[in-house]
This record gives C-alpha cells, sequence and structure tokens, in this order.
C-alpha cells in the first residue's frame, strides 16, 4: 500500500508537465548513451595496460619499455592470410626482450621463434579469437566462438598447417605423422595433407590370402585375442573380439587361403633339419652372422628387443609357422607374399635347414597350451566372412573374396577444424578437441561399444604425437596461400632393365635410398658410382663387412653369384654417377708423397679427425664416422675430395661438419687418405 | 530452531561428494612415518612446454634406520606443475611415483616432494623439471644429431657412445653446469661455431660454422642453458 503511493508520487513528480517529462527523458537518455564509453573505460584490457605501466615504472630499463609502448587496442592485420589479432592489446610486451625475467601474465615477451609476429600474428599458430579483446573470449570456448587458444603441449600441429616436411622444432609433429603412417591409421582414414598429398601407410600388413599354408586355426584366434601377446612390438590392434567371434574369424581366414606360388611349386630339395638341441647351439651363429637383426627384432630374457624394426618381431615365430612354409619362405619369400618387403637371399639348403629348425626353437609353449577350438562348420566361416567384412579387415590385409573397403572410416583431412557440436564428449571429460582426439585414440570403444575402431598399443607420447599430428589438419590449412605451404615431393624411383629386377629382387630400396625412394637404414645409393672404386665394390657385395665399427644393423650377405655382383656393380657404377665427379675436379698429380706428409699432419694435428675416424687400427679410436683404415681403397680420390670441400653438398643432412678447408688443404688431406690401404695377406680379410 | 542447524550441515554432507581431490585428502591419512625422503629417478628431466615429462618422478621414503618405509604419505607441490597423483602413500618399497606435467612457460619449475615426520616437522626433497619452449627443442634436436656422440658418455644397445675413444681433455656433458655456466655465450657460440681451437681448446670439437646455422646454434646453448645442473644463473628459480 504505501509502496505504491510512493511509486505513484515519484512518477507524477517526474511526468507531471511536459518540462519534467522532457527532463526525465533527457536523463534517462544522457545515461543511456553513456553506458558504452563508460564500458570501454572499464575494459578488462585497460586494466591489464595500466598494471604494465604500474610494472614498468619502477624497473631500470622502464624508460626504454615506457617509450616503446603504445596505449589504446594494438591489432595486427594481414589480410591476405586472414588474420586480425589485437593480442598485443593486452599481451603488450611480445617484443621487449628485456623482459624476459617476468614470470606473470599478459606481460611475458615472446620467447624466441621462427616466424616474426608481424609476418603471421597469433592466431595461426595459437588458435584462439584474434579479435577478441577480452581474456574469455580469446581464450576460450564461448557460444559464438568454439575454437579456444591451442594447449601448448599440441602447439606444433600449427606449424604442421603449411609444414608437410619434418622440422628440426617439431620433434612431437614429426614422430605423429611417421605413426600415422606406420600404424595403419592411413588404411582405413584418408587423411589428404594441406598440399593436397594423401599420407600413405607405410606398414605393410601381410597377405591373408594363403594363410593356412602359413600358420594355424589356433595361432590365428590367439592372434586375434590379443596381438601383443605373440609379439609385444606389433602394430595390429586389439580389435576386442568374443572368443565366438575370434573363432570364427580363423575359421573362416583358413577356409578362403588358396595355394600360392611357393606350394605349387616343387618342394626345396629334401633335407632333413638339424635336431632342435644342435638348432639351438649352431642356429644363433647363422642367424647372426646373416644379419636377420638387422631387420628382425627378438626380445632377451629381460624383455628388451633387440633388432630392427622394418620386419616382423620373431620372439616365438616357432609357435606360429608351420615348418614346410618357413622353409619355403626362406628359400623365395616372393612366392608366398609378391609384395613382401623381405628379399630373396641365395641361401644355401644347409643353411636353410639350420635357420628353419632354429627359428622353429623360438617358441612359447604357453600361447596355444589353452587353445582348444571346435572343428570348422560353414556357418561359422559364413560368419567370419561377416565380420571381417564389417570390421574392415580387408581395408589393411590382402583376403580372397573381400574387396578392400573405399572410405572405410571417416576422412580425417579436416579434423583438427571439427566443430566441436558434432563431438559426441563422453561424461567427466573437458570438453576440448584435443582431449576428444586423444580419448578417442586411446580407447575408441569408451566413446560407443559399437564402434569399429580397434584399441592401438600406444603409449601417452605416442597418443600426443598422433593428435598433434591430427589437429594440424585444420580448415586454415586449406587456405593458406600456396607460396606457404612447403611439400616433400614424392619420389617413385624404380631402378629399370634386368639388374633393377635383380635389384627388386634383392629388395635393395627396402634398406638402402636411391634418388629419393627407398628405406633409411642402410646409406643412400645415389651417387654411389661416383663415391667408390670397382674392385672394393666387387668385394664387398661379396662379403659386406660394415663400415661402421658402432653399427648393430648391418648388410646382409646375400649368397649373390659372380655373375650377379658384376651386374649389380657395374651398373650402379655407371648408373649412379653424380654430375661433377669426373677426372677434371681433381689433378691426381697433386697427390703425391709431400702432399701425403702434408695431409697426414693436417688429420692427426689441425683437425683431429681420429676423434671421429680411425685411419689406423693401431691407435686411433673414434668411431662417429666410418673407419678409413682401407678408404684409400674404397673411394675415389675425387669424391674424396669433394667431399671434404663440402659434405653437405654431397650428401645433404650429413653428420660431417663442413671445416672450410683452403683447397691446398683438402688436396693434402686427399692425399693422406689415398695412402690408407688395406694390407692384403692373400684372401679376404 | 532445530531445522535451521540441520540445514546447514545437510548441505556440508550433501557437497562433501564434489570435487575432485576433496575424497582422497580425507580419507588418505599415513600408516606410517619416515624422517627422510629422496629422489629415485626423474627429478631432473627435460620435456616440452606444458607436456608431461617422459618419465614419472619416483621418490623413496626412508626412516630413521636407513631403511625404506612403506604406507608413508607424500605430497608434490609446485608453482605450475600438475601432478598425478598429487598425495599418495608410498608402496612396499616405500616408493612413490608421479607423472608430472609442466606449464605452458619455457624455463625451470623447481618442485618439491614432502613427508611428515613422526611427531611432527616435514621431511622434504627439491626436485624439477625443465619445460623445453621451441627454441630449446630446436636446440636438443640439433644436439641430439650432431654433439651427442662425443658429449653424452652413456650408450644403448642403438647409439654406441663416442666419448671414451676421445683424448683428454675429455668434452663436457651438457648438463653440467659446474663447468659450462662460467662460459659465456659468446664463447661458447665461438667454440661450437670455430672449433676448440678459436678459443684455446681441443681440437676435437670441430667447427660447425659451415654446416650449422647460425640460429641452430644459439638454440643448443639455449638448450644447454636450460638443462644446466646446476641451474644457469640468470634463471630466476623461484
Amino acid at each position: 500500500m504505501t509502496a505504491q503511493t510512493t511509486l505513484g508520487r515519484v512518477i507524477k513528480f517526474l511526468a507531471g508537465s511536459p518540462a519534467r517529462r522532457f527532463a526525465s527523458i533527457s536523463v534517462v537518455l544522457a545515461i543511456v548513451a553513456s553506458i558504452a564509453p563508460t564500458k570501454d573505460l572499464f575494459s578488462e584490457w585497460r586494466y591489464y595496460q595500466r598494471q604494465y605501466k604500474q610494472l614498468i615504472r619502477h624497473r631500470p630499463d622502464g624508460a626504454r619499455l615506457q617509450k616503446n609502448f603504445q596505449g589504446g587496442i594494438q591489432q595486427i592485420w594481414i589480410p591476405e592470410r586472414h588474420v586480425t589479432d589485437r593480442c598485443s592489446t593486452c599481451h603488450v610486451a611480445l617484443q621487449e626482450n628485456s623482459l624476459a625475467d617476468q614470470r606473470k601474465q599478459p606481460f611475458r615477451p615472446h620467447p624466441p621463434m621462427p616466424h616474426t609476429l608481424n609476418e603471421f600474428g597469433c592466431v595461426i599458430c595459437h588458435n584462439g579469437q584474434g579479435a577478441a579483446t577480452t581474456v574469455t573470449e580469446a581464450h576460450y570456448s564461448t557460444k559464438e566462438w568454439e575454437q579456444p587458444i591451442l594447449p601448448t603441449r599440441y602447439l606444433e600441429a600449427s606449424c604442421g598447417q603449411c609444414h608437410m616436411e619434418p622440422l628440426e622444432g617439431t620433434p612431437q609433429l614429426n614422430l605423429g605423422r611417421r605413426l600415422l603412417a606406420r600404424y595403419g591409421c592411413a588404411h582405413c582414414h584418408a587423411i589428404t595433407q594441406p598440399d593436397g598429398s594423401r599420407i600413405m601407410p607405410v606398414d605393410e600388413p601381410p597377405s591373408l590370402e594363403h594363410i593356412g599354408e602359413k600358420t594355424s586355426r589356433e595361432w590365428i584366434f590367439s592372434w586375434l585375442k590379443n596381438p601383443q601377446v605373440y609379439a609385444v612390438s606389433s602394430t595390429m590392434p586389439n580389435f576386442r573380439f568374443s572368443d565366438q567371434e575370434a573363432t570364427d574369424i580363423a575359421n573362416f581366414l583358413v577356409s578362403q587361403s588358396d595355394a600360392s606360388v611357393n606350394s605349387t611349386a616343387p618342394a626345396p630339395a629334401s633335407f632333413a633339419l638339424p635336431p632342435a638341441e644342435q638348432a639351438a647351439v649352431d642356429g644363433p651363429g647363422v642367424y647372426g652372422m646373416l644379419f636377420c637383426a638387422s631387420c628382425h627384432a627378438t626380445q632377451n630374457s629381460k624383455g628388451a628387443l633387440l633388432g630392427g624394426e622394418l620386419a616382423p618381431e620373431i620372439t616365438r615365430v616357432g609357435s606360429k609357422v608351420k615348418v614346410d612354409w618357413l622353409r619355403r619362405w626362406l628359400k623365395a619369400p616372393q612366392g608366398y607374399d609378391p609384395k613382401t618387403r623381405m628379399p630373396r637371399y641365395r641361401f644355401d639348403d644347409k643353411q636353410i635347414a639350420m635357420l628353419t629348425a632354429y627359428l622353429l626353437t623360438k617358441k612359447d609353449e604357453d600361447l596355444l597350451a589353452n587353445v582348444h577350438l571346435d572343428p570348422s562348420d560353414r556357418q561359422s566361416v559364413e560368419r567370419g566372412k561377416k565380420l571381417a567384412t564389417d570390421y574392415g579387415c580387408a581395408a589393411c590385409h590382402r583376403i580372397n573374396g573381400i574387396a578392400p573397403p573405399e572410405g572405410f572410416a571417416p576422412d580425417l583431412s579436416r579434423i583438427g577444424s571439427k566443430p566441436l557440436f558434432q563431438v559426441g564428449f563422453l561424461r567427466g571429460m573437458p570438453e576440448t578437441l584435443p582431449d576428444y582426439i586423444s580419448g578417442k585414440i586411446r580407447d575408441p570403444r569408451a566413446f560407443g561399444p559399437a564402434l569399429k575402431m580397434p584399441r592401438f598399443t600406444l603409449d601417452d607420447s605416442q597418443v600426443e604425437a598422433l593428435t598433434t599430428a591430427l589437429l594440424a589438419q585444420t580448415d586454415r590449412a586449406v587456405t593458406m596461400p600456396p607460396e606457404l605451404v612447403r611439400s616433400v615431393p614424392l619420389a617413385k624411383y624404380h631402378p629399370g632393365g634386368d639388374t633393377g629386377r635383380l635389384m627388386e629382387d634383392l629388395r635393395c630400396q627396402s634398406c638402402h635410398s636411391i634418388n629419393g625412394n627407398g628405406g633409411e637404414m642402410a646409406p643412400d645409393l645415389t651417387r654411389e658410382g661416383s663415391a667408390v672404386q670397382r674392385g672394393w665394390l666387387l668385394d664387398f657385395m661379396k662379403n659386406p663387412d660394415t663400415l661402421r665399427p658402432a653399427l648393430i644393423r648391418r648388410m646382409p650377405k646375400f649368397n649373390l653369384s659372380d655373375e650377379e655382383i658384376h651386374k649389380l656393380s657395374d651398373y650402379m657404377l655407371n648408373a649412379y654417377q653424380a654430375p661433377g665427379f669426373d677426372s677434371e675436379a681433381l689433378d691426381l698429380r697433386s697427390l703425391d708423397a709431400g702432399a701425403a706428409a702434408r695431409g697426414r699432419e693436417l688429420f692427426y694435428t689441425k683437425y683431429a679427425c681420429q676423434a671421429c675416424h680411425i685411419a689406423d687400427y693401431k691407435k686411433d679410436k673414434g668411431y662417429v664416422g666410418p673407419a678409413l683404415a682401407d678408404v684409400g681403397d674404397r673411394l675415389t680420390p675425387v669424391w674424396m675430395y669433394k667431399w671434404l670441400k663440402d659434405p653437405n653438398a654431397v650428401a645433404p643432412g650429413t653428420v660431417m661438419p663442413n671445416p672450410r678447408l683452403a683447397d691446398k688443404e683438402a688436396k693434402d688431406l686427399t692425399a693422406f687418405l689415398v695412402t690408407l690401404r688395406a694390407k692384403k695377406k692373400g684372401g679376404a680379410k | 530452531m532445530k531445522r535451521r542447524l540441520m540445514f546447514p550441515v545437510f548441505l556440508v554432507f550433501a557437497f562433501s561428494g564434489c570435487g575432485e581431490h576433496a575424497p582422497v585428502s580425507v580419507l588418505l591419512t599415513p600408516k606410517a612415518y619416515g624422517t627422510q625422503i629422496v629422489e629415485q629417478s626423474g627429478g631432473k628431466q627435460a620435456g616440452g612446454v606444458g607436456a608431461r615429462l617422459p618419465e614419472p618422478v619416483v621418490v623413496q621414503v626412508n626412516g630413521a634406520d636407513g631403511n625404506s618405509v612403506a604406507g608413508a604419505l607424500v605430497v608434490f607441490s609446485g608453482d605450475g606443475v600438475i601432478f598425478t597423483p598429487t598425495r599418495v602413500l608410498t608402496d612396499e618399497n616405500g616408493q612413490v611415483s608421479a607423472t608430472v606435467q609442466l606449464g605452458s612457460i619455457h624455463g625451470s619449475y623447481p618442485f618439491i616432494a614432502q613427508t611428515p615426520k613422526q611427531g611432527g616437522g616435514i621431511a622434504d626433497v627439491e626436485l624439477r623439471g625443465i619445460a623445453l619452449g621451441y627454441q630449446e627443442k630446436v636446440g636438443k634436436q640439433v644436439s641430439d644429431k650432431y654433439c651427442r656422440m662425443c658429449h653424452d658418455p652413456e650408450s644403448t644397445t642403438e647409439r654406441v657412445s663416442n666419448f671414451e675413444n676421445l683424448a683428454q681433455p675429455a668434452p663436457h656433458v651438457f648438463s653440467d653446469g659446474t663447468v659450462l655456466n662460467s662460459i659465456s655465450d659468446a664463447d661458447l657460440y665461438k667454440i661450437i661455431a670455430d672449433g676448440g681451437p678459436a678459443v684455446g681448446k681441443s681440437p676435437q670439437t670441430p667447427a660447425y660454422r659451415n654446416t650449422l646455422a647460425s640460429s641452430e646454434i644459439k638454440s643448443v646453448i639455449a638448450y644447454m642453458r636450460a638443462i644446466a645442473d646446476p641451474p644457469y644463473p640468470p634463471q630466476t628459480a623461484k
């Protein structure tokens, strides 16, 4: 009652006459009109700029900082890169390196980085909303803007928007991209990089077209249940099949298996396997001599893996393979799987017998001890085929009767910009894209038991690396001006002719790169013809001996025939020549005894080459670089001379530093190296 | 009157289940006490900014007799560092293991592990994590490729160190702050760029001026400074 009367009186007073009404409305209008400027006056950025002024007032470098400071809203505007970043309004000291001791944000200077602020702004690397001028809007997800700041541990993803090539500053991104290719992600998911290239899988899952020749239903069952029980380093994921499902698939795989070329070829000459006890004693010697461990790893008694990762781990291979398959495989791997990376060794029958017997001793009796499967029947095979189709087995493996599926899993080319409203988060997980992606990689089925994606065996750093690589696949990356995008050219070189065929048979490019195509384990052979001498090459092919004492992985001995050795050597010496490595480049007459003596002095004293190289096995110990004790037999003088003058020009990326030798010094050193020759005492060493 | 009292009590109970760590810290009481806490491993690691350190940090609680104590409470704390878990009881070996995630600013992150002592008082051990920024990461990559063969005496099955093969004076390990902290940035740059003899040191260090970019050499120095032990002075340890 009383309140109403008071209100009535106030209204009466304010609106009692036209003049009063006019005055009241004017006052209201003035208040409304002043809201916007007042809001601006109390805005967050003014608060930070005031704080900054206070901070620098008492510093010794304050005068200079004050001079550089500009008040008001600051902006980096680069229209062609779609950059409108106002971050420097609050982050006022990004370019003030003298504030490096300042730990409080937003006043730290930006740490050293590969680009400048004025070229790229902030958001291209850090995400967030560049045009915003409040902390919340700029940094976090809001209704209007859901792209928050990228957490620093995934920051390398931003580099990947333009850079396809591995960078020094982005180990995590590089690892992530390698894993995307290595773990077979790209078999099911299409991942087109910003330069238009596809991430291509580099794992080569084995063909299952003849699997019945190789192994048993029981082994397939146990493998499907948990691949890492058989081989800890296996990249095969766990599909979490039930016992029934695993049995059905095993039955199907065995039933679809048909005869390989190997099985229809005449049986290898009959030879008796040595008894297991003898194989256990003599096998390791043969296994070691043939350098199987260059590619295949085995677990030692402490569980550590020893050996290469180019080929499957074979710790328990004796529990997997059938004896007849194994000896045919060792004789001719390509007769079982034409696409295998395993070379065709020219093993003799005795070596095959010993290797077969030895590999069969590598058994884990527990692996199949409790696997008892019912006999296979038609319904089970049918169910198995349906499962194999549904789970996309043929996306990775060749299987009779199932075509490789197209677009089996979602395209991940733009996953880094996936709108959050399309994402189904789990309860309790932070609702950000990096958390979603890493959660999905870590345990895909947690997002729905019906999902098909299997669970991979990955540690935290691998998950983080994969997440980083996927976060690089953004919408922004696609709209980058083409001149910013750094691609890696795709090399497809394969040697031609009869020798090319022989090189394919030996799978040289599984380990060696030639003209940009091939493996990284062994030296690049693109310029081998300019580098080595014929006599040395012939000897080496007959009996490969490592040049680097520190290396564990070595070139295996292929038991090549003399004819094959000559064919290969002549081809390499003629085809793999580099321009500029000819007799015009170096006058051999300058390499006299005086030069050699001066070169020796340079080698041992001025440049201390013996810190990394061995010129004399009796006194030198360095083994960062190859041993040079017989380099005079091995390398051509012109190669040594040009190498010494600029190693990086000859082999880009080599660890050997460029000592920037004077021409005379390079010649003297070459003269000394030419004198380093093997002291042959009759036969080969 | 009674009802009015009941309501706040009810509220306390209703919300006591909220908050991620609340129940743990309430329930976690030490079953035993030690007198000393020592680092077992992982106490001086480097990792990327904002990332988890590669290995967990392991500390051990010992009693007055020098033997390890199981069931003692260990609490980790440090500015800008996230521990999983933060509070934990030692296992049967008297040890606890925690993963450590560093903040997003590059530099040193000191942190401590504490354990309450019987009858009051606290024993602690100081540890630290090093967050590598872009420049230090580049430095690590360059150092791993060009420098580590000689400057890191540790060998693995995959990488045999050349350290033992070198003549005296032996190379310095890059984290060896006792020596490297006293060499100025300019001198370090000179050694890397122009080789040991440029500052009157061993020619076993070759010149990298024509191999590495100036920014790469600076990155290696930044990396050395970041991992220096004891820490490189200009870093304010706070």
